[in-house]
């Protein structure tokens, strides 16, 4: 039970206000998040890469992301001829959406007391908020498949295709490495599954193995680099979006970047304990939320992409098999312990 | 695999430690060439005048033919190029005018950002070979 129901739920006026303030201001981080990603990326792969990456813009090139913005937001609006209108424009906003809503149930602290009244940082806890996510992480893939086909174009197509065959593998596999964690946890709710966690509790530690699949399958659901096959740009001239300019491009790379912020925020809840840690609540969340981003632009400027044979290999003949296992192994141990 | 996995990740991570960046910005930074580099062509200049004698070796090596001498006699009596000109548009900086002036009158600097407006400006007159 959310404390926020007990004590705000009797003032409307006061539970509005601390809704609205939460609403506004993740989506302000998030959305902040998203455009300096950017150039924490170019300039971490660039060292990567023994390059500087942006210097030019502000200084050491801070201002970069809001140069790009307005570039991009200057640019032509291009729609192809024989590209289903609709379909082309409700696209980008399908897959940016998911990936902004999808933080609504994400626990980014402790309750914080305001006056007499305990307001909880996270949006809104639902009871199958786990079930959530996977419908939310689901349904962007929607937006891929319909950027894919809307744009009448052989490899946005293409793009579209493999992203579809991509999800179902991967998603699978994610699924099921959360099953043992529901095995220990007993809920699907993020705040009790952070309240299970507590005193360092982490599920990493508890499930290390449901932890690297579950953050492989991660990093597949949201196209980061070895898994990249939907955009590939090296075969696909950036697949799915191949066809799209202007602020509607933007709106798949922040998308893209949305993606990889909630689904870092998801890890950090389900596996690394949520604001359980040595400092004050959101900066340990923020502290893990960043760590997961790093790990995966390290991965990117490290490994190749994978072969689509290898992906489907890894995602069916590995990952699921390895899940099934853990899920019986820790089924056994529950048992075993009682 | 997992071994080769973590290498691959350690390199990446070493080279994201300061110091590993092979980046020259360059209209800041500018690399400073060889001895050796052959960029524009100078006029060694000697006693108020260049040390040139006109003996039409460079010219006549010149494999891009890019070199027009003319010679003429100064008040003193001796040798000089009234006209020396190169068109940089044609020169192919092979060197071999260096090599074959007899009286070291002619030498390679390091400069090398020779891009300009106009096809009169890669005209290199004398007076601009002696800077």
């Amino acid at each position: 039970m959310t404390p926020e129901i007990v004590t705000l739920a009797n003032n409307p006026a006061l539970y509005l206000v601390s809704m609205f303030a939460k609403i506004f201001g993740v989506f302000a981080v998030v959305m902040g998040m998203v455009a300096y990603a950017t150039w924490v990326e170019r300039k971490v792969i660039g060292r990567m890469q023994t390059r500087l990456g942006p210097t030019m813009t502000g200084p050491a090139g801070l201002l970069q992301p809001i140069a790009d913005g307005l570039k991009l937001f200057f640019k032509e609006d291009i729609i192809p001829t024989k590209a289903h209108k609709v379909a082309f424009l409700l696209a980008p906003m399908m897959i940016l959406v998911p990936a902004l809503i999808t933080f609504a149930v994400v626990p980014f602290g402790g309750d914080i007391r305001v006056g007499d009244y305990l307001v909880p940082l996270q949006i809104t806890d639902l009871n199958v908020g786990v079930l959530y996510i996977f419908a939310m992480s689901g349904l962007g893939v929607y937006g891929i498949v319909l950027a894919g086909w809307s744009s009448n174009s052989k490899y946005s197509l293409l793009g579209g295709i493999r992203s579809s065959a991509q999800m179902i593998s991967y998603e699978l596999a994610m699924g099921l490495s959360l099953v043992s964690i529901f095995m220990l946890s007993e809920t699907l709710s993020l705040r009790g599954l952070v309240e299970a966690q507590s005193g360092y509790g982490w599920y990493a530690f508890k499930q290390p193995l449901a932890f690297v699949l579950f953050f492989v399958a991660m990093m597949a659901e949201v196209n980061r680099t070895p898994f990249d096959l939907p955009e590939a740009e090296t075969e696909l001239v950036s697949g799915f979006c191949t066809e799209y300019s202007s602020m509607k491009y933007a709106l798949f790379f922040m998308a893209e970047y949305a993606n990889m912020i909630t689904m870092s925020g998801i890890t950090a809840t389900l596996f690394l304990g949520g604001a359980d840690g040595p400092f004050p609540g959101v900066i340990n969340f923020l502290i893990k939320v960043f760590a997961c981003m790093f790990f995966m632009i390290w991965v990117r400027a490290t490994f190749p992409r994978l072969r689509y044979d290898q992906l489907m290999n890894l995602g069916w003949k590995i990952m699921i098999p390895l899940t099934l296992v853990n899920i019986a192994v820790t089924a056994v141990v529950i048992v075993v312990l009682q | 695999m997992f071994k080769e996995f973590a290498k691959g990740l350690s390199i990446t991570f070493k080279h994201l430690m300061p110091g590993h960046s092979t980046t020259v910005e360059y209209p800041k930074q500018k690399l400073a060439p060889s001895a050796r580099f052959r960029g524009l062509h100078r006029l060694v200049p000697a006693h108020q005048r260049e040390k040139c004698v006109a003996c039409y070796l460079c010219p006549t090596v010149c494999p891009a033919k890019c070199i027009t001498v003319d010679a003429a006699e100064n008040e003193r009596g001796e040798k000089y190029p009234r006209v020396y000109t190169i068109d940089l548009l044609r020169c192919i900086f092979c060197g071999y005018c260096v090599e074959a002036c007899p009286v070291e009158a002619l030498e390679m600097t390091g400069t090398y950002e020779l891009a300009n407006y106009k096809r009169a400006d890669f005209e290199f007159t004398k007076e601009r070979l002696l800077k």
